[in-house]
């Protein structure tokens, strides 16, 4: 044990540097958001509540053709379709497993007709799991809200894709 | 007090046991509100020296959190592992609270208000504090589970280690002041240094026993970095584990409570308790318990942040420091100390 060595630890010296320096930190403006009240800015690649789309004179955009069905890692998805009274091919039943879901965003990658999309609300915690239990009507009324966000968020993103 | 309860016409032994039962409330209650309070500002420095804000949201600036977090713990069910020791279970928060309550009684706040002016203050000081470990001891053990009962072992060794050096710290303010009671012992630091300073801090052979004094005192209390106790990587929260609900937080008031006393006796034993800093006759005018309060404030702010700023030490280290290393130094300075007062003031 070399005398400086004796020296700085008898003066506590590496305690007195790490205290001047939380110190410092003390003082500096802090990087905390308030949550509920200041949010981050989120990117238009958001992943988050699913939803299903229309098309603006109402229709619904999904075809039934399965494929994020199929591309589901999770297997989150499950779809019954059947031709409609008009002949178009729709589903009867579209439904996600919120807590099966990982956001991994391939449904939306998969879909022909940018029907099923992951939208920028993320604050949909619920107080039953059976709630994260999303049918078709769920996910259609979660288009209808998040409708112009969901827009304004896949033009933003086009240039890119 | 008790002169003016016998003038409202009470005999001496009834106004004597009233004024007792008003000052243990004058001293239990503001000390329970302090916590709540300290409590909010340990997270909030905490908080500020890790860049965020803390507790902002119950009240103004969140100064109402410790309440709020208060009620949810006191609305909570008390749950009972079925394997436990159930009557130590229950005892073992309430004798960590009581007896974190209990130093206060030889507590001077101001020049002759203190609740119970025994001549042997310090001696009742280490001897309360050390039956703090048993409410620890207790707890761990009669949770019948395994997290608890390393903590348990821990806290004993820890605090017996530590206790042994702050005794020999404690003779040494002792010898210099030339008595027990802590009254005596904030006077006999009036103009200690060079008839200016008031404190023990500001004296070559002193100044070495405040450092390690709150070194120990931080050791003591279970704080960072030695709050190898409840280090929750490895045990949990400790003998805390299966605490819920009044008995949880009975441990955190006690816990609290005993940091309050720490700073408190770092400020009565080095840094002159009620007197002013400095021995000027202007700094007077300011009464004594709000200088007391203001060094237990930078005591505690100190407290924070080692806590802010350290990260925890191994078991192994905790002992070496404490037999290692202050052992043989407060020893050293007992010796010192009483062939320098030896020297000086007795003439030998």
């Amino acid at each position: 044990m070399s005398v400086a060595h004796l020296v700085k630890s008898f003066t506590l010296w590496e305690f007195v540097k790490a205290h001047t320096l939380t110190l410092k930190y003390f003082f500096k403006p802090k990087a905390t958001i308030n949550y509920p009240f200041e949010k981050n800015p989120l990117s238009p690649r958001f992943r988050g509540e699913h939803a299903l789309r229309r098309y603006p004179n109402g229709e619904e955009r999904c075809i039934a053709c399965k494929l994020c069905e199929a591309i589901c890692p999770a297997q989150a998805i499950t779809i019954e379709a059947e031709p409609r009274d008009d002949g178009s091919r729709r589903t009867t039943r579209y439904d996600i497993d919120m807590t099966k879901c990982i956001y991994c965003g391939f449904c939306q990658e998969a879909c022909p007709v940018d029907a099923i999309v992951e939208g920028p609300n993320f604050e949909y915690a619920t107080e039953t799991r059976e709630e994260l239990l999303y049918d078709k009507a769920k996910l259609l009324a979660n288009g209808d809200k998040w409708e112009r966000a969901i827009a304004a968020n896949l033009e933003a993103d086009a240039p890119y894709r | 007090m008790t002169s003016y309860f016998q003038s409202l016409g009470l005999t001496y032994e009834w106004s004597w046991f009233i004024a007792t039962i008003a000052g243990i409330l004058l001293i239990a209650l503001p000390l329970m509100l302090a916590v709540a309070m300290i409590i909010y500002v340990d997270r909030k420095i905490w908080a500020a020296m890790a860049l965020r804000k803390g507790p902002n949201v119950v009240g103004p600036f969140g100064l109402l959190q410790s309440f709020a977090d208060g009620l949810k713990v006191f609305l909570q069910e008390t749950i009972i592992p079925s394997a436990s020791n159930k009557g130590l279970f229950l005892i073992a928060p309430i004798i960590t609270f009581t007896v974190a309550l209990m130093a206060w009684a030889v507590i001077p706040f101001n020049s002759g208000a203190v609740l119970a002016d025994i001549n042997v203050g310090l001696l009742y000081i280490l001897a309360v504090s050390s039956l703090g470990v048993y409410g620890v001891v207790i707890s761990g053990w009669a949770s019948n589970s395994k997290y608890p009962f390393f903590s348990a072992m821990r806290a004993a060794a820890q605090m017996i280690s530590y206790e042994v050096s702050i005794g020999f710290i404690l003779i040494c303010v002792v010898l210099w002041s030339g008595t027990f009671n802590l009254n005596g012992i904030v006077e006999a630091q009036q103009g200690h240094g060079l008839g200016i300073v008031n404190g023990y801090f500001f004296n070559l052979l002193l100044f070495p026993m405040w450092v390690m004094f709150l070194i120990s005192s931080l050791a003591e209390t279970a704080r960072a970095p030695f709050d190898l106790t409840e280090a929750e990587s490895e045990l949990v929260a400790g003998y805390q584990t299966e605490y819920s609900s009044m008995a949880f937080a009975l441990f955190w008031l006690g816990e609290y409570a005993n940091v309050l006393l720490m700073c408190t006796l770092n400020a009565v034993l080095f840094f002159g308790g009620w007197l002013p800093p400095l021995d000027i006759p202007v700094l007077y005018l300011i009464p004594g318990w709000l200088w007391l309060f203001a060094k237990i404030f930078f005591f505690f702010f100190v407290f924070s942040w080692v806590k802010a700023t350290v990260p925890r030490y191994r078991y192994d280290q905790l002992m070496r420091l404490g037999w290692k290393i202050f052992l043989p130094m407060s020893l050293l300075f007992v010796v010192l100390v009483s062939g320098w007062l030896m020297v000086t003031r007795y003439g030998a």
